[in-house]
This record gives structure tokens, C-alpha cells and sequence, in this order.
């Protein structure tokens, strides 16, 4: 059988804050997801804030970058419904925090599958970006884990670094930071799915 | 199982460095992605449903009206989201945001020098239904100028954004129109395969206008995935 050819992608554009994240530019439309998945006053045991920027090939942090985030929730489970104060999808726009941030507040999901150390899916959209690409955000606090997650195996050891959060800060919340680097020396670690 | 049907068929999409659309050349990766093997990869995804979208919506028409009705052509747009093999998609999310009638967006850096419509916002979702179609109602969307070289304009497009059932179907692509002179100058069009090219753009549609009312054009969306995959999360 004749398989109809994929749709083919094309660039998000540096028009896309007032379209897909309204509420973050402070435009009069409604969000679909925001940079918060997780509401932290339902659970504040949690809840951790994940924070990055996206450098670009001459380590300049861009600024209209469209980051995307999946995750399960500490159950396993996509929620779309707000269900106990989460919701499995955040996005958030470079362009509203002075330094160029992305920044989320969330959980650490559970694994999504048995054998896999827990991670969140990261999508990344961008002006200059023809196809969105996938990656993986893993925390260090999973050494042992990580060792053995096949996504992480698939990887040469000297870039599975780029796909590791980093602890930055514990307490009165938990900061992780996860820097894109699209090109470059530590360019980040990107997957076809 | 056929275990090719899910990759991303890079005979059908852009490079990730075109360099005749300059921002590529320092923001696409320069290194190879790395494949994942079919059985690791994720299956199920978040579904959106009627839930995710309000009346108006799907109206780009009325949704930004502040005191009239909007400047410009109207048009509907209404298509297929369907898969490979054929298969409607249901419960599919689709947001679209575009430029006005004179090709300005509202978006607070569009400093290209031409009206914005006070009753114009340009953004919008729907939903598809049972078999897989989606339709909504906007303004034809003015070429724009850009500065990516010397007298460049991009075509008349729109902005979509797709949600299919699992994260390998995420799509965000651009509708253009049928004859607009300007796609053969276009870096962002013009960096799809050739042989993939025309699913971008939409085709006149008489049996979709409304009289009176107004002009159809017709898009259909094509993600790709497995042929069982939209029934996995029933
Ligand atoms: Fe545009």
C-alpha cells in the first residue's frame, strides 16, 4: 500500500509568543499549557523549578526560543485534565525572562517505563529551527539509574552530560538547571523519535 | 510490525541547517540525532478534546473583535488530520496564529511598518472530530517583509501547530496558498524537498465557501505513526 508522505515541518517563527504561550507575553488570550505544570501550593513537597537557557552556535542565549515540555506525573500518567493539581505538557517562551530563561515549575516525573531512569521530554522550537528537535532531561540525583537508561546508552559517554539537570539549589525549592546548547563544543545530545 | 512507519522521513522535511535561511547556520544542531529503536519509543501521549477549546476559538473572525468586524478577505479553513495510511485522526489539537490582512502580527516585536487591525488577534485552535477534520474561520494573512536577505517577503501563510497521539507526532508547520508568486523566493519554503513541497499548500475550495460569506481552502495534515496508534489510548 501507498503510505501518504508526512506533512512536512516548518519553522515556528518569532511570532509565536502571541499564538501558542498568551498568557507569558501578557497578551488577552488564554493559554493551553504554561510554564507551570505543577501547582506548588497543592504540593509543595515536589515541587522543583527547571531552568535553562539556549545558547546558539556563538553562545549567545536566544531569546525566541519555544521550549516544550512532557512529562508523566509521579504515578506514570500523561494528565491533560488538571488532575491533582498537574498537567503533563508546559511551555514556556525565552523571551520574558531578563537572561533569556525558560523556566518550569514541575516534579521530577516517574519512569515511563520500567528500565528507564525518570526524564522529561523537552521539545525545542525556534526561529531558525526548520524541524523541532527532541531531548531528554535526566537529574543527576539518579546516578545509578542513569547508568543503566537505554536512551542515556545509546549515547557516547562524553556527550551524555548535556542531557543531565544539574542541582542548583535545594532549599526553599529545588532548582535544576538544563542548558540547550544547539551547537558548539557541548552541543546538547538531540533523538529522532 | 512494520518498523519504519514511525520514523520522521527526513525525505519530507527540511535540513536542520539550510543555509540559504540564515538563522539555520547557528541554531540547527550540526550533529547527527540520534535514532531511538522502535520499541523504546514513547507510544501513548496526552489527549486533547473539546474540553481544550472555547466557542470561539476556532473563529479567528470574532475572537479579537474590540469594536467592528476585521479587515481583510475571509476565508474558512477546513481539512483532514489524518495518518499515514490514511486513518482520520480525532481529538486532535490544532493552534494557528497568522498575520493580519496587511501582513503585521500583533506580537510585540513585528516592527514591519503596516496596520494593526484593532479587531484582529490572529490566534486560534480547534479540535479535529470523529473523522479527523478541523475547520476554522480567519482573515487571508498579508506577505510580510523579513530581513533574512535583501527584499525578502515571506508568502501568505499560517502558523499551525499539531498535537498527534504521542510526542513522535508533534508537528508545527506553516499553510500557504495556492499561486503566490513569492514561494519561489521563499528560503523557508523552499527548504522542503522539492518532491514534498506542495503538501504545504492549501488548494482553492468552491464546494467549502460559504457564500456570501466566505472563500474555502482546503489543507490536509499528514503525521506520521503507526497505523494502530490512534486507537492504543480508547
Ligand atoms: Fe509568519
Amino acid at each position: 500500500m501507498n503510505k501518504l508522505g508526512q506533512t512536512p515541518s516548518q519553522t515556528v517563527g518569532p511570532y509565536f509568543a502571541y499564538g501558542l504561550t498568551p498568557e507569558q507575553y501578557k497578551f488577552d488570550h488564554t493559554s493551553l499549557a504554561t510554564p507551570v505544570l505543577l501547582d506548588a501550593r497543592k504540593n509543595s513537597q515536589d515541587a522543583i523549578i527547571l531552568r535553562g537557557k539556549v545558547y546558539d552556535l556563538h553562545g549567545e542565549a536566544v531569546d525566541d526560543a519555544m521550549i516544550e515540555i512532557w512529562q508523566v506525573d509521579q504515578e506514570g500518567k500523561f494528565q491533560i485534565k488538571p488532575h491533582q493539581g498537574f498537567f503533563s505538557i508546559g511551555r514556556m517562551g525565552t523571551g520574558t525572562i531578563e537572561g533569556n530563561w525558560f523556566e518550569f515549575t514541575t516534579c521530577i516525573p516517574a519512569a515511563e517505563k520500567q528500565g528507564q531512569a525518570p526524564a522529561i521530554h523537552m521539545i525545542v522550537f525556534m526561529r531558525g529551527l526548520l524541524s523541532h528537535v527532541y531531548t531528554r532531561v535526566y537529574f543527576e540525583d539518579f546516578k545509578e539509574l542513569n547508568q543503566e537508561d537505554p536512551y542515556l546508552k545509546l549515547v557516547t559517554e562524553e556527550r551524555r552530560s548535556t542531557l543531565i539537570a544539574q542541582k542548583v539549589q535545594e532549599s526553599p525549592v529545588t532548582i535544576y538547571e538544563f542548558n540547550l546548547h544547539m551547537q558548539g563544543e557541548n552541543e546538547t545530545v538531540f533523538f529522532d523519535y | 510490525m512494520d518498523t519504519t512507519q514511525n520514523q520522521r522521513d527526513w525525505t519530507s522535511h527540511p535540513p536542520l541547517i539550510a543555509p540559504g535561511y540564515k538563522s539555520t547556520i547557528f541554531r540547527g544542531p550540526s550533529q547527527n540525532l540520534i535514532t531511538v529503536p522502535e520499541l523504546m519509543k514513547p507510544s501513548s501521549g496526552p489527549i486533547f478534546g473539546l474540553e481544550s477549546v472555547a466557542p470561539l476559538d476556532h473563529d479567528l473572525t470574532k475572537n479579537g473583535i474590540k469594536n467592528g468586524e476585521p479587515l481583510g478577505e475571509r476565508i474558512v479553513v477546513s481539512g483532514r488530520v489524518l495518518n499515514q495510511h490514511g486513518q482520520p485522526l480525532k481529538n486532535t489539537l490544532i493552534e494557528v496564529w497568522q498575520a493580519n490582512a496587511a501582513g503585521r502580527y500583533v506580537h510585540k516585536r513585528d516592527q514591519h511598518h503596516a496596520p494593526l487591525d484593532p479587531n484582529f488577534f490572529g490566534a486560534g485552535r480547534c479540535v479535529t472530530n470523529e473523522e479527523g477534520i478541523f475547520k476554522f474561520y480567519t482573515i487571508k494573512p498579508g506577505a510580510y517583509p523579513w530581513g533574512n536577505h535583501p527584499n525578502a517577503w515571506r508568502p501568505n501563510h499560517i502558523h499551525f501547530s499539531v498535537f498527534g497521539p504521542n510526542i513522535g507526532t508533534r508537528l508545527v508547520t506553516q499553510m500557504y496558498f495556492p499561486g503566490d508568486p513569492l514561494l519561489d523566493y521563499d528560503p523557508i519554503y523552499l527548504a522542503v524537498p522539492e518532491k514534498a513541497r506542495e503538501r504545504l499548500i492549501s488548494s482553492f475550495d468552491m464546494g467549502l465557501t460559504e457564500e456570501g460569506f466566505a472563500l474555502g481552502y482546503q489543507f490536509d495534515i499528514v503525521l506520521r505513526g503507526h497505523h494502530s496508534t490512534p486507537f492504543e489510548n480508547e
